[in-house]
């Protein structure tokens, strides 16, 4: 039995309100599916339900964010074999190479999961002021974050835009990439059955060429990761429209996804928060 | 109610030696500029001319971008991080020796009264540099790796609110982390920035590590838009802020923003009231409101109202303002004509649109540019002195019933840098400051800064932290 592929906003998969779709083909050219287009009304619904998400999600204790993110990894676990040949057909890989790809994606997650509850105390401090004071800075998550995923790594570097932005309490509204969309539709299936509120993770199939002007000019959206946008022009043209509320702006770079990520994308998406209170009697 | 009468006490103008014109501090001299047009720099209670100073036109940028270039690729980037602590340390040092004099020119080029700048601003600029000095040598303890790189050239422009304190915001870490700088101060505030400038000949800092090119807006804009400089730091308003984010669109440069607020200052019915009321004035009339992180939105919890109000107009009627060289003034003077003209017509807006104005009698000296203490009430949410920033000595007063409607106003501003709690009830502190979406959160106090204390801004108020590891951490490219 063949698949459709829809968008995943809100925790339901809706398709393209604009009714269109477009011809998603393996490496070699054999067709795969009709995947959903995603429009600027897509993107606009999915800020909405990543807004309304936000206060909730934020509010979790880390540890349940953690155990959420962790809970996304088992069931990846289980469909192991069905993301095996998505990558395959998606990136042109071999069933041994693809199935390499989707540990290290499985494995992606379980190491962010681990995060939730020690990013406060890595990025965090208690600052020794001169004064009777008690001051201390906390990481908070930024709010609604817009990330257009990278165009060849349709599950790895697609786990490695989103998860960062998520366990520490944002929100995110994602376009997947334009040739490879399938195993991020497949992500948003093991999302829906993973207990992650509906709202916190939006997929959007389609083009980010296309839909990223308007999520880089919305005013409800915080953040912004320009990662597969691949023509310098553009990546300016929307570093420059998200300046309108000075969302914070992650350039496209070349990225090696088989790397250690680092901290630099955790921390990306944080707002730090420093709170002063006398000390007396 | 009779006022005691004060005699004055002014601070002696005698320790200030101002020359009567400057020039450009470009690899560690003093240089004439060549394209650009100079501009007097006066004081602003009494409107004399203090100084000329030159512009930095295109070319004089270049110059010291390219003295800033030269210094950190030949002598600053290589050298090891304990020596540069040692300069970062000498100059700490030269601040305090001249503490007295630089607070004296800063209150005279920038009108606020000597108790602030002697006892708030100079001694912060001396504990900035004093704090970050010691970080040189340990940064792969900051945070951002094990061998963590500084960008290379740091462009700055800084406001004219707190002249010499946002100078040391923007050099010391920038130095610490092994950056060279190209700072332009304000053009209505350039003295302290210039005597900086000779602090750094007398530390005998190497040639172009420091570099202070004065100007406006053009020269700014030259310096943020040199395709030289890796990195670029901003304080001020955030239309300029946005301006500066599409400019630096698409290319390499590292930015961060400090940008402008309206923090909600928000009183609940078990405040300590006495302390409440010294937090309201010094959040909204401390440095005349020109503080972008003011308390310019006081929120009180309506059971209290009446008697908050009653005690903040009382405790207004004894503000003095005046000379900022005397040592009884509480509120100097305002910056410079085009600031309070703003002053005066955001003020004339909250009158038309419907709220009720009331400043205490003030008697304000007939030479410079002045502005009683003036609070409104009667504000809603939708008046524009609720949600424009007016930097000056204005209060806005709304009310609130409830903590999650005082949340929810607190937060319905596309501003984010900082907010006040004042409340007896630890765990409502803790809740609240939860709740509000501000970088820096106040409980039962305001306006407090400290070089190990994170400072920056939510949404619109920009983005990045100065102070502290994370102020480190904006200088080190990761």
């Amino acid at each position: 039995m063949r698949k459709t592929y829809k968008l995943y906003i809100g925790g339901a998969f809706p398709r393209s309100e604009s009714g269109r779709s477009y011809v998603v083909t393996d490496a070699k050219g054999k067709f795969l599916a009709n995947a959903s287009q995603a429009s600027r009304k897509d993107a606009r619904d999915a800020v909405v339900s990543a807004r309304k998400a936000f206060g909730g999600w934020s509010a979790r204790t880390a540890y349940n964010r953690g155990q959420v993110l962790y809970r996304i990894a088992e069931v990846m676990e289980g469909r192991h074999e069905q993301f095996n040949a998505e990558v395959a057909a998606s990136e042109g890989l071999s069933i041994s190479k693809a199935r390499a790809v989707v540990d290290a994606s499985i494995d992606r997650w379980v190491w962010y999961a681990g995060w939730a509850d020690k990013l406060a105390q890595v990025v965090g401090s208690s600052n020794p002021v001169a004064g009777p004071y008690f001051d201390f800075s906390l990481p908070e998550a930024t709010g609604v974050v817009a990330v257009l995923a990278p165009q060849d790594s349709s599950l790895l570097g697609l786990t490695s835009v989103i998860a960062p932005a998520i366990v520490s309490g944002n929100t995110v509204v994602a376009v997947s990439s334009y040739d490879r969309p399938l195993p991020a539709v497949t992500l948003g299936e093991v999302m829906a059955t993973s207990d992650v509120p509906g709202g916190v993770v939006n997929l959007l199939t389609g083009s980010a060429s296309e839909v990223g002007p308007w999520l880089a000019s919305h005013m409800d959206v915080n953040a912004i990761d320009l990662c597969g946008i691949e023509d310098a022009d553009e990546a300016r043209d929307l570093e420059a429209a998200s300046a309108d509320n000075l969302k914070r702006v992650r350039r496209p770079a070349e990225e090696d996804w088989t790397e250690s990520p680092g901290l630099s994308r955790l921390t990306q998406y944080l707002e730090l928060k420093t709170v002063w209170h006398p000390i007396g009697v | 109610m009779s006022r005691f009468e004060y005699a004055p006490a002014p601070e002696s103008r005698a320790i200030v030696d101002i020359k009567s014109s400057y020039g450009l501090y470009i690899n560690g001299q003093f240089v004439e500029a060549t394209d650009g047009k100079p501009f007097k720099t006066i004081s602003p209670s009494s409107e004399e001319v203090l100084a000329d100073v030159s512009e930095a036109g295109p070319a004089d940028v270049d110059k010291a971008v390219k003295a800033a270039r030269k210094a950190f690729e030949k002598v600053w980037g290589p050298m090891a991080g304990r020596d540069r602590a040692k300069y970062l340390f000498r100059i700490a040092r030269l601040i305090q020796e001249r503490s007295r004099e630089l607070a004296v020119l800063e209150s005279l080029d920038n009108g606020k009264p000597i108790r602030e700048s002697r006892d708030v601003d100079i001694p912060l600029v001396a504990a900035h540099f004093f704090y970050y000095a010691g970080w040189a040598d340990k940064l792969e303890y900051a945070g951002a790796g094990d061998d963590p790189q500084p960008w290379g050239v740091a462009g700055q422009v800084i406001p004219w609110n707190f002249p010499m304190l946002m100078l040391a915001w923007k050099i010391a870490p920038a130095l610490a982390a092994g950056n060279t700088v190209v700072l332009k101060p304000a053009e209505t505030t350039p003295l302290t920035a210039l005597a900086f400038a000779e602090i750094c000949q007398q530390a005998d800092l190497p040639p172009g590590v420091v570099n202070i090119v004065t100007g406006a807006g053009r020269t700014g804009q030259a310096l943020v838009e040199h395709p030289d400089v890796n990195k670029v730091a901003f304080t001020g308003s955030t239309a300029v802020g946005r301006a500066i984010a599409k400019s630096v669109a698409g290319s390499d440069k590292a930015v961060t923003l400090e940008l402008g607020g309206k923090a909600a200052n928000i009183v609940f019915e078990d405040a300590p009231i006495d302390q409440t009321i010294e937090g309201i004035v010094n959040g909204i009339f401390f440095n005349q409101g020109h503080v972008c992180c003011a308390g310019s939105r006081l929120l009180v919890q309506e059971s209290v109202y009446d008697e908050v109000l009653a005690r903040l107009k009382r405790r207004m009627g004894t503000l003095r303002v005046g000379d900022p060289l005397d040592k009884n003034t509480d509120i100097g003077a305002i910056n410079s004509a085009a600031q309070l003209a703003k002053i005066r017509e955001l003020s004339q807006v909250g009158e038309d649109e419907g709220a009720e104005r009331w400043s205490p009698e003030c008697e304000l000296p007939p030479q410079g540019y002045w502005f009683p203490p003036t609070v409104f009430t009667g504000v809603s949410q939708a008046h524009r002195i609720a949600r424009e920033e007016i930097f000056g000595p204005v209060l806005s007063v709304l009310t609130f019933r409830t903590p999650q409607e005082a949340v929810e106003k607190a937060n319905n501003t596309p501003f984010g840098l900082s907010a006040g709690i004042w409340t007896d009830k630890g765990s409502r502190i803790l809740w609240m400051a939860n709740q509000l979406r501000a970088g820096v959160v106040w409980a039962n106090t305001f306006n407090r800064f400290d070089p190990t204390s994170p400072f920056g801004g939510y949404k619109e108020s920009g983005y990045g932290r100065e102070g502290g590891r994370h102020g480190l951490e904006a200088y080190l490219a990761h």
